[in-house]
């Protein structure tokens, strides 16, 4: 079996799902997604955790053009394949008690833009990640303007622009490398293996971290974010900030920084530097918020922030300081964040549609009438301020310790996200869930059916991955190494 | 070659049958007539691309030819499918419209597989004296009148450069054949007569006007707002085709070993065309003027692929040229059937449109994606393809521009999109005929099928 059947079965589920309407269509898109969740199971049992790709599919697409549908699953994408399956069939449930307009579409949109994020973390050719990269941007631009708030037709058209025009770059880029190699292959491996020069490297550099940068965000390009997550329905905003946002991060691991090393020698300082400007930009925004939407869209700005930074800790003094922690850091950080955050989106949701406001000096006193949604907002909250022993904190010490190899000042600075983040959340806590209840709050009916099920699978993976990372870890450990090694003998012989 | 004849004696018979009043036999007559034609081109189609040159070398029906011209024959049964009723609508003699439509479209595979200048000026007066007449078949409509006037001093302006440009040609070399010309700039590569020089600019002014690329392009505009609808839906996809093919096929053939004298110039005539018709696409409030002026930006991106002259040219000129076309026939045909219950050609006229009818958004939607060339769309397939070519001959600044280009025109796309999905409105639901479904639909279909797998019309060439 190959990694194809994973990729094609969104599309005929969205295809599927299209035909029902209504309640009938949120049953169907879940049993697909929890088909498509039992199929990663099974590639997962299947899937040996070493250097090698698995699961390939390597066929003839557009042979006039060198272009072939290479795809397959290896330790790095594995996680990322985890975290899709995981969250989508998550979301869908999610969106149990809404009752969207149009529901066939809604889901089919869903769908489809899984697919198009699978095809992303599993393609190893250049054209098939761009396909990818833009089917996944088409279905979410739908969903958050035809279901997304007030604003959502302007905030959403900046969105469409900035993600088209920094991918529109890296296309060039893409077809660049191509012309470059012998064979006029868009092959990974045929990339990886050329022998670019600097200046050249440069500009690999920059036609793909425009793309990557808008999509993670990185400051200044996250000027879209906040807007377009507040304005989303909530299931759009959980795929945004659970899931598309890592394509920007897993493009770096696995397009920019094995291409172009040197362009990351280069310019990976100044990501770097802008990686924890974000931070703590992010991060004192976030203090200001009374919104709760956009409270968490600034927090999960400054976790992605430092994702991001440990990512650019690649050169110091001309000797090279990736390290193992950093890279594994970065991958587990992935998944851990996307089940926060959709938690912390799924709080605010329900807080939302109970109380028709999002604004948090509102509120207070949940935990009195709600205690089983207090001890879930409770155990996500941990989690994403990293305390030990929930997912957050291996994810973060990962990525600090590998900064902090890079340079301790820096490091102090990032560290900062775990100090602001606990501040800020543990404050949003405090001021929506506890002290007395007040008018609005004392109505607030605790979570049940759905919201129980979604929200109890997210604390128990929240503490189950806290407490015994090891597996996940050792899923990516091979194939990083690798990865760090062939990076590292890139950049010696031209030295 | 049997195409050419079906194409020239179908016009005459459909001549006779209005002449005896048949109306309801001409659509049947004519669609019949185009499906034989395509059906001979595509037969004529041979593995290793062997054609002779025919009629003492005055034309040659190779594999290139027959991709344009079946490209070209499809359209225009697709646009003349759109055509029933509406062309009783707006004039009471029909047989004309078929008739004129077909002699260009004549014209037009003259253009197309022409072997020597003569025939390559034979075939660009047919198509273009057709046209001017289609322009102006409105014959009681002021701005009908003013875009066939405008079109045919214009045109006929152009048609002087082509032939003082072909002239010069055949003044330097001693032929008007395509192959002695290509050898004899061959031979003298070093030597080679000012004359030709300045044949190839007048040459490349005149084509330019055929294709609408500015500055040449003052007439695009108003001819396509002043001309009905369908005739502008002709005019700008299967026309502008054709032009780019005749376009491809003189320089493929002759100029290539002479790209470093004209492709400076050609350059700049792609780089302000797509600026222009881009940014001037920008601002305007007529759905039928910004899809005029975004098709001069396509001509853009289309002389894109004749600059970075190449082994892929004619595939990406092939490929680009069938998406526009496609998707610009979803476009005047929704656009059509909006015009007629609003009775406006505004971006206002679509707002709601989705909860209406929704097939006709989505379609229409299909093809705003890709015309701005979002992938999974033929739009995006056809811009890949240029830029690539233009990658290849190490274009880069060139493609920057190209792309910063597809940028903007998400905005003018987006608009429609956004009209039809996300503003209300209190509208009655558009009356759409069965036919257009059928056509709109097999349109969007094809959009997507080339989209997700091209390499069908790939390997045509």
């Amino acid at each position: 079996m190959t990694v194809s059947i994973l990729l094609f079965l969104p599309v005929v589920a969205a295809l599927v799902v299209l035909l029902f309407k209504n309640a009938a269509a949120k049953h169907v898109a879940l049993f697909f997604a929890v088909i498509e969740l039992a199929l990663a199971g099974y590639f997962l049992s299947r899937f040996v955790p070493d250097t090698t790709t698995q699961f390939t599919v390597d066929a003839p697409w557009i042979t006039a053009a060198g272009i072939y549908f290479t795809a397959g699953i290896d330790g790095i994408s594995m996680i990322l394949v985890i975290l899709t399956t995981l969250l989508v069939p998550l979301i869908i449930l999610s969106t149990y008690k809404h009752n969207y307009k149009n529901a066939g579409a809604f889901y089919a949109l869903i769908l489809f833009m899984q697919a198009g994020l699978l095809t992303v973390f599993t393609a190893m050719d250049g054209f098939l990640f761009y396909i990818g990269w833009e089917a996944a941007l088409i279905p979410i631009y739908f969903i958050n303007a035809l279901w997304g708030g007030e604003n959502r037709i302007k905030v959403n058209i900046k969105f469409f622009i900035y993600t088209f025009a920094g991918s529109l770059f890296m296309l060039v880029g893409i077809i660049f490398l191509h012309m470059q190699t012998d064979a006029r292959t868009y092959d990974l491996h045929g990339f990886y293996s050329l022998n670019l020069d600097a200046r050249q490297q440069g500009w690999i550099f920059w036609a793909f971290f425009l793309a990557f940068a808008v999509k993670m965000p990185i400051f200044p390009l996250h000027t879209w974010q906040p807007d377009t997550y507040t304005e989303a329905p909530a299931a759009g905003t959980m795929m945004m900030s659970g899931i598309m946002l890592k394509m920007g991060i897993y493009g770096v691991i696995r397009w920019l920084i094995p291409i172009a090393p040197l362009g990351v020698e280069k310019f990976g300082l100044m990501a770097l530097i802008l990686s924890v400007i974000g931070i703590v930009y992010a991060s004192i925004i976030a203090f200001r918020q009374k919104d709760g939407k956009r409270l968490v869209a600034y927090s999960s700005l400054a976790h992605v922030g430092l994702i991001a930074a440990a990512l650019f800790t690649f050169m110091r003094d001309g000797s090279f300081v990736w390290t193992t922690q950093g890279l594994q850091g970065a991958l587990i950080q992935m998944l851990n964040h996307g089940i926060n955050v959709v938690g912390l989106f799924f709080v605010w949701d329900i807080i939302s549609t109970r109380l028709n406001t999002r604004d948090i000096s509102q509120m207070g006193g949940i935990a009195r009438v709600a205690p089983k949604f207090a001890i879930a907002f409770l155990i996500i909250v941990l989690g994403t301020v990293a305390l030990p022993l929930t997912n957050g904190f291996i994810g973060e010490f990962l990525l600090l310790n590998g900064v902090f190899q890079y340079n301790i000042w820096i490091a102090a600075v990032a560290g900062l996200t775990m100090i602001f983040g606990a501040v800020y959340m543990l404050r949003s806590y405090k001021g929506v869930m506890q002290g007395p209840t007040n008018e609005l709050t004392v109505t607030f009916t605790d979570i049940s059916g759905s919201e129980v099920l979604v929200l109890g699978i997210i604390c128990a993976l929240i503490i189950v991955i806290g407490i015994y990372p090891q597996p996940i870890l050792h899923l990516s450990q091979a194939a990083v190494n690798n990865l760090i090694n062939s990076v590292h003998s890139k950049i010696i012989p031209l030295k | 070659m049997n195409t050419l004849i079906v194409l020239s004696v179908l016009p005459i018979l459909v001549l006779y049958l209005g002449l005896y009043k048949a109306k309801s036999a001409l659509l049947p007559v004519t669609v019949v007539g185009l499906l034989l034609a395509l059906g001979l081109a595509i037969a004529a189609w041979t593995k290793h691309d062997d054609a002779v040159p025919i009629y003492h070398s005055m034309m040659r029906f190779d594999n290139y030819a027959i991709a344009f011209s079946s490209i070209t024959i499809i359209s225009t049964i697709l646009i003349l499918l759109l055509s029933k009723e509406y062309f009783e609508r707006i004039s009471s003699h029909v047989a004309e419209y078929y008739a004129i439509i077909l002699f260009s479209l004549a014209g037009i595979i003259v253009m197309v597989s022409y072997y020597n200048l003569t025939m390559l000026f034979i075939g660009i007066e047919i198509m273009s004296v057709s046209l001017y007449i289609l322009a102006g078949i409105r014959k009681n409509d002021f701005a009908s009148n003013e875009a066939a006037l405008k079109y045919f001093l214009m045109g006929a302006f152009s048609t002087g450069f082509l032939l003082f440009g072909i002239a010069l040609i055949y003044g330097a070399s001693g032929s008007f054949n395509i192959e002695i010309i290509r050898d004899w700039v061959l031979a003298h590569p070093k030597e080679i007569d000012p004359l030709f020089y300045t044949g190839i600019m007048l040459i490349i002014v005149g084509l330019c006007f055929k294709v609408g690329a500015a500055p040449f392009h003052f007439w695009t505009p108003d001819v396509y707002e002043g001309s009905p609808t369908l005739i502008t839906a002709y005019m700008s996809t299967v026309a502008k085709t054709a032009a780019f093919a005749a376009f491809l096929r003189l320089f493929g053939a002759c100029f290539q070993p002479l790209s470093d004298f004209w492709m400076p110039t050609l350059l700049i005539i792609t780089v302000i065309t797509l600026f222009i018709g881009n940014i001037t696409a920008l601002y305007q409030q007529s759905f039928k003027r910004m899809l005029a002026f975004s098709s001069i930006s396509h001509a853009g991106y289309l002389l894109f692929a004749i600059v970075a002259i190449g082994g892929g040219s004619a595939n990406s000129v092939f490929v680009y040229a069938t998406a526009y076309s496609i998707a610009s026939i979803i476009a005047f045909g929704a656009l059509i059937l909006v015009q007629q219950q609003s009775g406006t050609d505004n971006f206002d006229a679509f707002n709601g449109l989705a909860k209406k009818n929704p097939f006709l958004a989505f379609v229409l939607t299909v093809s705003m994606l890709s015309l701005a060339g979002i992938p999974l769309t033929a739009g995006f397939i056809g811009k890949f393809f240029v830029f690539s070519g233009a990658l290849s001959q190490y274009h880069t600044t060139m493609v920057i521009l190209a792309v910063i280009n597809a940028i903007i025109s998400i905005f003018y796309y987006f608009r429609v999109i956004i009209a039809m999905y996300f503003r209300d409105s209190e509208r009655e639901q558009v009356a759409v005929p069965v036919y257009y479904n059928l056509v709109l639909g097999l349109a969007a279909l094809i959009t997507i099928a080339i989209g997700v797998y091209p390499e069908f019309i790939t390997s045509l060439i």
